[in-house]
């Protein structure tokens, strides 16, 4: 599944979803691909899980699948998170595809919080379950005003916006969900990826999809696509960064690390894609 | 013999019209100051504005006066583009030379021009500002709508046009909800600037205000008049404001231009009784 080819193709439908769904689904990533960042509405359908639980990624990779394809499901950078597993589950049981945790092996990688540290490749999919799917939310509650902006690429209030949260607080203080500029155009919100991964999307040679179930809209980002996080000219887009921070586990200091109290007070950090982890301690082993 | 090249007004309104309501022949001959009101009696339509003509030049003040009702805000809605008039043409000269028609432009287009060329001062500065946003951030909302991506350089000019209004550069991060109402004012005036606009509205712009804070925001428009070098629209209903911003003023009744002439000779001997009344009763 990586051509608009399979994309036009007769599916059957599968244990989640009909044929029509997955027709209607498939025909809404077709436009997302086409204007990329544009939020596309779509008919989303009930599924086996609750909206806000990965439904939209869900429905996104419930059209894509087949049994020939290997599928990664990750939530917080974990295989064995349980709302990964249960995902997982869902989309191999109807699909008949097989699983892995390699990213390499995977032909669709679905993930909630992280993109995986492990380069993708031309011809893989990332989905990506995102819960709210409107970057301009925090500035503008009119749905009217807010399609009004998106169509004019009038983009002024996320700048203040910034503006504001420079003044008030002399950094970029927004975590997850960075704004974006796809292709030059359309603003999107990165829900719901920390900063330290919005670089990858940048000129990344994967298809990208998000899919939000609540919201019901699929948004795209297509291979080798511009992603430019909004900053000013004068304020450099930075990650997160603790100086000195490693993992606990293969001792990364170049990956996305998390934190957890210890119990005689401060905090270790380990890395949050955890397969990417095991890779790295086994190569180190290895050596 | 010299050749006197016509320069176009920066605004000029011609044949402006608007009607709430359906028109027929007989609609605009039975509404209007002979009639008594801007509303038709059979078919109910409000006449809001009808035959309403002007120039504004670059650097002069035209002031609107006349009683609630009598059609001011429709005319400034018509200019603003916020709403489309029945009839008439309203045209702006950019800063750039290039002419806008207003009264044939988009919403889009009529967006860019309020964010580049003409610029609003409210009554109410809520309507012109974000309250929980500081003054600041206020302008920025002006400048980066018009390109500016340099976050020093919006600072930068931020805090040559607050300091212009006089207000506080210690106040430039303070949310404008904090502000008095003269504050509140003088950073509206520094956000209607903030592009350089060739064309300023002034809606009642110190109606509200206590009358010593009004006339330090009095004078401070008026300087920045002066300065700027706007074609500039004010309307009000307090002939004082009248006579210290303008030069030119416009009398207007039941919708209709009743009297036109210059500000000081029209207060000092109006020719229009509704003029006449007028003046009577704001001298009184
Ligand atoms: N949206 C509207 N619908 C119907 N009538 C209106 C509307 N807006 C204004 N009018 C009427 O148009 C006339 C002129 O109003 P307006 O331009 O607001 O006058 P002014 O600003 O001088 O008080 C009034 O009779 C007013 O009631
Ligand atoms: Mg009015």
């Amino acid at each position: 599944m990586s051509t608009v080819r399979d994309l036009v193709a007769t599916r059957r439908d599968n244990a989640v979803m009909d044929a029509g769904a997955v027709r209607a689904i498939r025909r809404a990533i077709l436009t997302a691909i086409a204007v990329p960042g544009y939020q596309v509405p779509f008919g989303s359908r009930e599924m086996p899980v609750a909206r806000g639980w990965g439904s939209g990624g869900l429905q996104v990779t419930m059209a894509l699948v087949g049994s020939a394809d290997v599928v990664k499901v990750i939530d917080q950078g974990d295989d064995e998170g349980v709302n990964a597993v249960n995902l997982r589950r869902l989309i191999l049981r109807a699909s008949g595809a097989t699983e892995t945790d390699d990213v390499s092996e995977s032909t669709i990688v679905q993930t909630r919080h992280r993109i995986p540290e492990a380069g993708m490749v031309d011809g893989q999919i990332l989905v990506l379950q995102v819960p709210e799917p409107e970057p301009l939310r925090g500035v503008e509650r009119d749905t009217r005003e807010l399609e009004r902006m998106h169509a004019e690429a009038d983009y002024a209030k996320m700048w203040v916006s910034l503006y504001e949260d420079r003044v008030r607080n002399g950094m970029i203080t927004r975590t997850t969900g960075y704004p974006c500029v796809v292709a030059g155009r359309y603003v999107i919100s990165t829900t719901p990826i920390p900063r330290w991964d919005v670089p990858a999307l940048h000129r990344a040679p994967y298809l990208a999809l998000f899919g939000a179930g609540r919201a019901k809209r699929i948004y795209a980002i297509p291979p080798d696509t511009t992603v430019e996080p909004m900053t000013f000219e004068d304020v450099p887009f930075e990650v997160e960064f603790t100086p000195g921070a490693r993992c606990r586990h293969c001792g990364s200091d170049d990956s996305y690390l998390v934190s957890t109290p210890r119990e005689e007070g401060g905090e270790t950090w380990a890395c949050s894609d955890t397969s990417w982890c095991r890779a790295r301690r086994h190569q180190r082993g290895a050596q | 013999m010299t050749n006197i090249t016509p320069v176009a007004p920066t605004l000029a309104v011609v044949g402006l019209g608007h009607a709430y309501g359906g028109i027929d022949d007989t609609t605009i001959a039975e509404t209007g100051p002979a009639a008594g009101t801007s509303k038709h009696a059979r078919t109910g339509t409000v006449v809001a504005a009808w035959d309403v003509s002007f120039d504004v030049a670059g650097g002069e003040a035209l002031g609107v006066i006349g009683e609630s009702g009598s059609g001011k805000s429709t005319v400034m809605k018509s200019i603003a583009g916020d709403i489309m008039p029945t009839t008439g043409r309203v045209t702006l000269q950019r800063g750039d030379g290039t002419t806008a028609v207003i009264t044939e432009m988009s919403p889009a287009e009529i967006r860019a021009l309020r964010v580049n060329d003409l610029s609003i001062v409210h009554q109410n500065p809520a309507d012109g500002l974000d309250l929980r946003i500081t003054a600041g951030g206020n302008i920025a909302d002006r400048l980066t709508a018009a390109g500016w991506r340099n976050f020093a350089a919006i600072r930068e000019r931020a805090a040559e046009l607050l300091t212009r209004t006089e207000v506080p550069l210690d106040r430039m991060d303070d949310p404008v909800g904090s502000f008095s109402g003269g504050m509140r004012q003088r950073v509206q005036l520094a956000k209607a600037l903030a592009n350089t606009p060739s064309v300023v509205l002034l809606d009642e712009p110190t109606t509200g205000l206590d009358a010593s804070i009004a006339a330090g925001v009095l004078d401070l428009i008026r300087g920045l008049l002066d300065e700027f070098g706007l074609a500039a629209v004010v309307v009000s209903h307090d002939f004082s404001v009248i006579e210290m911003l303008t030069q030119r003023c416009v009398v207007m009744q039941h919708g209709r231009v009743v009297e036109h002439g210059l500000t000081d000779q029209l207060l000092e001997d109006p020719a229009h009784p509704y003029s006449q009344r007028l003046v009577g009763a704001a001298r009184a």
